[in-house]
């Protein structure tokens, strides 16, 4: 059985339909990439997923639990934690409370702690008490990434991470990828930067107008596919 | 000499404005909220006070113990069941319906107090004074200041130290976000007006021990209360204090020089800030 799945998912924003019977899943220990260009429904299907929109409930299912109506909170509560799109820190906390801010109102066993959040981003440590949005981008990207990790999530949804950051910010950032996923998370990394996807994961669903156009492990997918389902067999 | 005691005298009654604005800026700090019906309810804190020691025989600072946790109950309920349905992208909703309490509020009291003035029932205690160098001040003024200073205080610990601190400023920031932290925003909102409600009776005790208080007065309390916010900055609560001191002073200075004055001075007081500093004092970094 998978550990998360969406069946038929569908997503509006009032009258205008973003998502189509959206199907994917993602295993224990597993990272899959969902890449597609601007607008083909990727933030939506994390914003689904993670209780930002509301669902039926047996549109979103972590193993047996239909979780598609449920709130963020209880999301993020059963095991599903998000790194938003644009990082979304909190001004007026500091690094480390923004850290810190991932554990509330739980007493949390797994691996990641702030120490662990630490090793793997050395740096926050150093700017532990600035100010999180005194940060630059990607060290910001550090903190949102560490937030979501301190609850130690059985699935982490990485939106767009990469998103505004130099080439060489988005590879010390994908370099932490494969610790979070050996530390035992399974992963859904959104993508535009699709060398850094098929790079990081084990299966790619590629979206295009809020479907899933194509999907399958990144070495079976040839470029045209990718091409075809990114923009469309007519381009 | 008279000049100073009137200051001082300012000062301490600042402390008092100061108690009003607080739970009032505790509550636009986290979910920008303005509730219209705060002075109705630190009116509603002291009947509820008033009711205890009459019927329990108990002194105010006693029955105060109990009001506190009632207030919170009350203020959690309000704010989960009622206020937490208002908030929005519009501001108006939760002002009208904050007019609305505020409405129902003052007439649930005529109708269950009458309008006759009450008085909290006053000791020794809340009679003496003390001489502080070359001028003499009360002990319940210094009590009401001393309050004030904890209460910020105590505040500022809880913003700055704990956890729940922590989940106050996050979701004032950004309460979506907070959602996907694992953070209930309904519930901090709840929480927070519970905190401002048990600020209110500790501001009802010093309303009812210092002046006659009838269902009509939260109105007036309510602007003093809005006065010292905005002087303070909205959601500053040292900038609270600071601005209750700036429209007590105010008030006592306007009455040293002509009796009628005391009210205008302190309204004029407040709006000669909002010429010079629209944002009042110490306006928060991130509105």
């Amino acid at each position: 059985m998978a550990l998360l799945a969406t069946h038929n998912l569908t997503a509006h924003y009032g009258d205008f339909q973003a998502l189509f019977g959206v199907d994917i899943e993602i295993n224990e220990a597993e990272t899959i990439a969902i890449i597609g260009a601007n607008g083909a429904g990727k933030t939506t299907l994390m914003r689904s997923i993670s209780g930002v929109l509301r669902n039926g409930p047996e549109m979103v299912r972590l193993e047996v639990a239909e979780i598609g109506s449920a709130p963020a909170d209880e999301i993020m509560a059963q095991g599903v934690s998000m790194v938003p799109e644009g990082r979304k820190l909190f001004p007026s906390l500091s690094v480390e409370e923004n850290l810190l801010i991932g554990t509330y109102g739980r007493k949390i066993d797994g691996h990641w702690t702030l120490e662990t959040i630490y090793d793997l981003f050395p740096i926050l440590k150093e700017r532990r008490n600035s100010p999180g949005t005194a940060l630059s981008g990607g060290q910001q990207q550090m903190v949102a990434i560490g937030r979501a990790l301190m609850s130690n999530p059985r699935v982490l949804l990485c939106d767009e991470i990469s998103l505004g950051l130099a080439p060489v910010v988005i590879k010390d950032i994908y370099k932490s990828i494969p610790k979070i996923k050996a530390a035992g998370a399974s992963l859904i990394v959104v993508e535009q930067d699709i060398g850094q996807a098929m790079a990081v994961a084990d299966r790619v669903y590629c979206m295009m107008e809020g479907r899933i156009t194509l999907s399958g492990r990144p070495d079976e997918l040839s470029r045209d596919d990718i091409h075809n389902a990114y923009f469309g067999a007519s381009h | 000499m008279i000049w100073i005691d009137t200051l001082v005298q300012g000062v301490l009654l600042g402390g008092l404005y100061a108690l009003f604005a607080a739970g009032l800026s505790l509550v636009f700090g986290i979910m920008r909220l303005v509730n219209l019906a705060h002075g109705d309810l630190i009116v509603m804190g002291a009947y509820l006070i008033l009711v205890l020691v009459t019927l329990l025989g108990l002194s105010p600072f006693v029955a105060l113990l109990i009001a506190m946790p009632l207030m919170f109950a009350l203020g959690w309920g309000l704010q989960k069941f009622l206020l937490n349905r208002t908030l929005g992208d519009d501001i108006l909703p939760p002002l009208l319906v904050t007019f609305g309490l505020s409405i129902v509020l003052q007439n649930a009291l005529l109708e269950g107090f009458s309008a006759d003035s009450q008085r909290l029932p006053t000791d020794a205690l809340t009679t003496a004074s003390v001489s502080l160098g070359p001028v003499t001040v009360g002990v319940m003024p210094l009590l009401t200041f001393a309050s004030a200073i904890v209460v910020i205080v105590g505040l500022n610990q809880l913003f700055y130290r704990t956890s729940l601190g922590r989940a106050f400023r996050a979701t004032s920031d950004d309460a979506m976000t907070a959602s996907l932290m694992g953070i209930k925003p309904s519930n901090i909102f709840a929480t927070a007006t519970g905190l401002a409600l048990v600020i209110v009776a500790i501001a009802a005790l010093y309303l009812g021990l210092r002046a006659n208080f009838d269902p009509s007065v939260g109105p007036a309390r309510l602007i003093y209360a809005f006065e010292a916010v905005i002087i303070g900055g909205l959601g500053s609560l040292w900038g609270t204090l600071i601005g209750g001191i700036f429209i007590g002073v105010a008030q006592t200075v306007g009455a040293a020089i002509n009796p009628e004055w005391q009210i205008l001075s302190g309204h004029l007081a407040f709006l000669a800030v909002l010429l010079v500093r629209p944002r009042g004092l110490f306006p928060r970094a991130h509105d």
